[in-house]
């Protein structure tokens, strides 16, 4: 039993559906990568596993459990983390307080989650008086996730994590989310960028059309040729 | 209960039921104030009309309605008054030489703005200009004004009218308010709703404000009493002999039957403007050019992309809604034979003008003119209503008990309590309002 | 020497103290709105009408207390009304909230129809307080008036002008420093305050990060409906009560909430002296001011006095349409148009 299977999702945002019987397994520690081209319901089949849309078929168990009638905080509560694509960070408020929202549900001393996410990002434990929003792009993300993982999830889940990012952040951020994994936490992570996450992924998906094309390690769907030929450009 | 009230009354059984209720009016206390309250229904309705064209066809949210309102009623005043001679004599050519000198300043004003390079020098460069100018104007404009003023302040103390028949003041009034709208619809038309609102709801303070202190043009609140009638005077017909033959054949009095020939004649002329108006509406949304604002209503975005003028088609909008308020203020205050700057009170006005189009149907015509007689009848009604409910609640109380005296001088303040809780309530359970607007969708109101 | 003392206790008199209560009463309403407008997100034009409906309540108890024989010696007696008042007007406004707005709120309806919501509150705050209290002007500030009248001040510094301090100006003035420091440090640090920041900021996220919508709403209201009450009584003290009154200042609130950035307290605050400190400088005789400080005996001509006090609204209108046309977010940034 996995830590988190979502099977055979189908549903979309009301009218038509956007997955059919898509499935997404994760393991505790492991990196889970979604790619697919564009329209593939890459970021839908996220949304709907953190439950900001209704399935009309399907199951999603995380832990064990069947969470698909919990809201999206409740599976925060649960031990799920959730980083959006944009808008993921209060622009007014500073890196700090930013992070502290992030902890908003828990009720005991975050001091020692503070610090590991300073650890982790130091650069954020240099600006951590600033406002979000004058942050570069990529100090941006490091804020996302980091606000994220002021809830000690068990499982991380971010859409697209490197868009609109320069390369070399791109590989920093990869660097702390395999670090992340490290320690243990569960990744699954939408990504344009397919060659680069499949690069540091455990498992991965492609997705075309709302369902599962290929699934298999990172390395073995980057060696695969039709998967080379049709996403990754050879 | 949506649907049934949509099936089964719909627009001519509610009109029915709103004469039902003016014949009521007219059995049970007087057929003279049944007429005077349909004619100001009537008015009400125009103004509804007038504001459900910038709302209905543009979705503008305009709360300066009372400001256009008094510029159609300062136009009574200023097409119908006599000219005051002394006072022309007097400050006269002060007057026209601030008038010279203010465009003036604008103009070199623009000239600057457009000229220079934008940045600090131009800014200050138009402000030291605009504030020269105004100071150099106030030279002249105020020892102009105080001589005005000095002229005979009990009855005229201002400039007069132009002495033209009063009618052609519901023209002018039009456009007046027309010109103001575009005014000021060219400086604040780009702005969201509610900041719009707030906008339009200064600019009427501020030509409310105008109007009142203003006296050299408009006497402020000494008022502009006697305007001339565009109809005979009930005191006149009282003395002709078919009036005094069909009252004896009517039974009623000489008086009573002066009072109501006079209003039935201002009802029809009102109801004949009404009617042109709405008309004239109807036609403008069936027409092509309708088409297009209701297109780019229904998805502004869109429409720019396709290249329309968005801005320059609200401001037509902005600019027609307001001239046909402002003839209907031009309308009230020849009705009322004065020109009263305190009785433009926002609450009366304005706002309540907006509940009538909300009750009546937003974005539909027909709506507004029904919501028009609707909610001024209630308006006008409540206050004796309210003042016969207090008497029964409060008759149990000693006559001379302070909190019967307080509810009964509080009657007056209930119809505004009402007033809240009927757009409220319309809002929560019929947004549409009571005529909801075929085919398309409502505007706005629902998501 | 003695003649620029006199230019500045004239100043002091006439345009400093004056204004800087005003200021500070319209930074309070300033406050209201900015703080409904950033959390619930729509102009509540219901806001003069609420300060006039808790200024209302306080009325009612002074008088009553005033009728029992209680006072405050040389403060105003009102002060013991307010906590009062703020609870009634807070109550008042929360049942709005259940049942006007909340249904609006579920059905995610665009703002305008919030602020029409907002307008029919408005007409039913005006038909309760003229019922209750009536439409006239009411009086009920007791106490001593002055601090320190102009004869007073004359005696003491000899100078020709005189300069007044009354208790209302200087209530006023402390009142508004307490509360606004008390409100910063609410919002700047208490969790629960840095939630309302939050989710003014990004109401998704906030919602993602588990605050609780309806505790951040509760809490926004209760907040309104206390500084509305607030500056309502100080207003009232101040300058007397008419229920009229309150639905004008509603143009300069806004005006004020405007410039300083929707959405933004610290805006509303300096947006409050800007607009208070615009209205009396430019409606000012500024005709004494010049005799001092010019050359001996001369003396100009007229009042020098830009713009006739009648038009004290139209200071705070055009401040806010040039605002808006230069720069519609505001001074320190707040919501955009």
């Amino acid at each position: 039993m996995s830590f988190l299977i979502a099977a055979h999702m189908t549903g979309g945002y009301g009218g038509s559906d956007i997955l059919h019987d898509c499935t997404i397994a994760v393991e505790q520690g492991q990196i889970a990568v979604i790619v697919g081209p564009n329209g593939a319901g890459k970021s839908t089949a996220m949304k709907a596993i953190f439950g900001l849309l209704n399935l009309r078929h399907g199951q999603v168990r995380f832990n064990g459990e069947d969470i698909g009638a919990l809201s999206p905080q409740q599976r925060v509560l649960k031990g799920m983390g959730f980083v959006p694509q944009t808008h993921n960070v209060f622009t007014s408020m500073s890196v700090e307080e930013n992070l502290e929202m992030g902890a908003f549900i828990r009720r005991d001393d975050i001091r020692h989650s503070l610090e590991q996410v300073y650890a982790l990002f130091p650069v954020l434990k240099e600006k951590r008086r600033q406002p979000a929003g004058q942050l570069s792009g990529g100090q941006r993300q490091q804020v996302a996730v980091g606000r994220a993982l002021m809830t000690q999830p068990k499982l991380l889940m971010l859409d697209e994590p490197t868009a609109g990012v320069s390369p070399i952040v791109m590989d920093e951020l990869f660097d702390r989310i395999i670090e992340v994994a490290r320690s243990g936490i569960a990744i699954l992570m939408v990504e344009q960028n397919a060659r680069q996450a499949l690069h540091i992924a455990d498992k991965g998906y492609v997705l075309v059309q709302g369902s599962n094309r290929y699934t298999d390690s990172g390395a073995a769907l980057l060696a695969n040729p039709e998967v080379r030929r049709t996403f990754l450009g050879g | 209960m949506n649907a049934w009230l949509n099936r089964y009354i719909g627009a001519p059984t509610l009109f029915g039921l709103m004469g039902l209720a003016l014949v009521l009016v007219g059995v049970l206390q007087s057929w003279s104030l049944a007429l005077t309250i349909a004619i100001y229904c009537v008015i009400g309705a125009i103004m509804a009309l007038g504001l459900n064209v910038q709302w209905g066809y543009a979705g503008l949210f305009n709360v300066g309605l009372m400001g256009f309102a008094a510029l159609g009623g300062i136009a009574a005043v200023l097409v119908s008054m006599p000219p005051t001679p002394e006072a022309w004599q007097a400050g006269g050519s002060g007057i026209i030489a601030s008038v010279l000198l203010s465009l003036a300043t604008l103009a070199v004003a623009l000239l600057v703005y457009k000229r220079m390079r934008r940045g600090r020098a131009r800014m200050w460069a138009m402000v030291l200009i605009l504030l020269g100018g105004y100071l150099i104007t106030r030279q002249f404009f105020d020892p102009a004004v105080e001589l005005i003023e000095a002229v005979n302040p009990a009855a005229t103390g201002y400039l007069g009218g132009a002495g033209l028949p009063i009618m052609l003041s519901w023209v002018v009034g039009g456009f007046f308010a027309a010109g103001a709208a575009w005014l000021i619809g060219k400086i604040t038309l780009g702005l969201r709703s509610d900041y719009l609102a707030i906008a339009t709801l200064g600019i009427a303070e501020i030509i409310l404000s105008v109007l009142r202190f203003e006296e050299w043009l408009t006497r402020g609140v000494n008022n502009v009493n006697g305007l001339p009638r565009p109809l005979p005077q009930e005191i006149d017909l009282q003395q002709t002999a078919w009036v005094q033959e069909w009252a004896l054949r009517l039974g009623t009095t000489v008086p009573d039957l002066a009072s109501i020939t006079v209003k039935l004649g201002y009802l029809g002329l009102a109801l004949g403007v009404l009617l042109l108006l709405f008309w004239l509406a109807q036609s403008a949304i069936h027409s092509p050019w309708g088409r297009m604002m209701r297109a780019i209503r229904d998805n502004e975005t869109a429409a720019e992309a396709m290249g329309k003028d968005v801005t320059g088609r609200h401001l037509q909008v902005f600019v027609l809604g307001s001239a046909i308020i402002g003839v209907a203020g031009a309308m009230l205050v020849t009705i009322d034979g004065q020109f009263t700057p305190n009785a433009y009170n926002p609450l009366r006005f304005t706002f309540l003008i907006w509940v009538m189009v909300i009750v009546g149907g937003s974005g539909n015509n027909l709506g507004a003119i029904l919501g028009g007689f609707l909610i001024w009848f209630f308006w006008v009604q409540a206050e004796p209503i309210g003042l016969w409910f207090m008497d029964v609640v409060t008759g149990t109380l000693p006559a001379e008990s302070w909190l019967r005296a307080h509810l009964l001088e509080g009657a007056a303040h209930i119809r505004l309590m009402v007033m809240g809780m009927i757009l409220l309530l319309v809002l929560r359970f019929r947004p549409h309002g009571l005529i909801p607007e075929r085919s398309e969708r409502p505007h706005s109101l629902r998501r | 020497m003695e003649d620029i003392l006199n230019a500045l206790a004239l100043l002091t008199n006439f345009v400093l103290l004056p204004a800087a209560a005003y200021g500070s009463q319209l930074a309070l309403g300033a406050l209201g709105v900015t703080l409904v407008y950033g959390i619930l997100r729509f102009s509540n034009f219901a806001h003069g009408d609420t300060m006039a409906f808790g200024t209302m309540i306080a009325i009612l108890f002074t008088w009553w207390l005033q009728a029992q024989g209680v006072n405050l010696g040389f403060l105003p007696t009102a002060l013991l009304a307010i906590p009062f008042a703020v609870l009634a007007t807070v109550a008042f406004v929360l049942l709005c909230d259940r049942w006007v707005y909340r249904y609006h709120r579920v059905k995610k309806a665009p703002a305008v129809v919030f602020l029409i919501c907002s307008v029919g509150v408005m007409f039913l705050l005006n038909g309760i307080v003229r019922f209750v209290i009536g439409p006239g002007e009411q009086h009920f500030a007791d106490g001593e008036r002055f601090i320190f009248t102009v004869v007073q001040f004359r005696e003491f510094t000899g100078l020709e002008q005189g300069v007044s301090f009354r208790t209302s100006q200087a209530l006023t003035l402390v009142s508004a420093l307490l509360i606004v420091v008390a409100l910063f440090w609410f919002l700047e640090r208490t969790r629960t305050g840095k939630s309302m920041r939050a989710y003014s900021d990004n109401e998704n996220l906030a919602l993602l990060s588990g605050i609780n919508p309806d505790r951040v709403v509760l809490i926004t209201w209760v907040l309104a409906a206390a500084l509305a009450t607030v500056a309502g009584v100080l207003y009232g003290l101040d300058k007397g009560f008419r229920p009229f009154t309150y639905f004008q200042l509603l143009l300069p609130i806004f005006a004020a909430a405007i410039v300083g950035g929707l959405g933004s307290p610290l805006g509303a605050i300096a947006g409050g002296f800007i607009v208070a400190f615009s209205e009396v400088l430019l409606t000012y005789a500024w005709r004494r001011v010049f005799e001092y400080l010019g050359p001996e005996g001369w003396a100009p001509e007229g009042l020098m006095q830009l713009l006739s006090t009648d038009y004290k609204f139209a200071v705070s209108f055009v401040i806010l349409v040039l605002v808006l046309l230069i720069r519609p977010t505001g001074l320190f940034g707040g919501k955009s148009v």
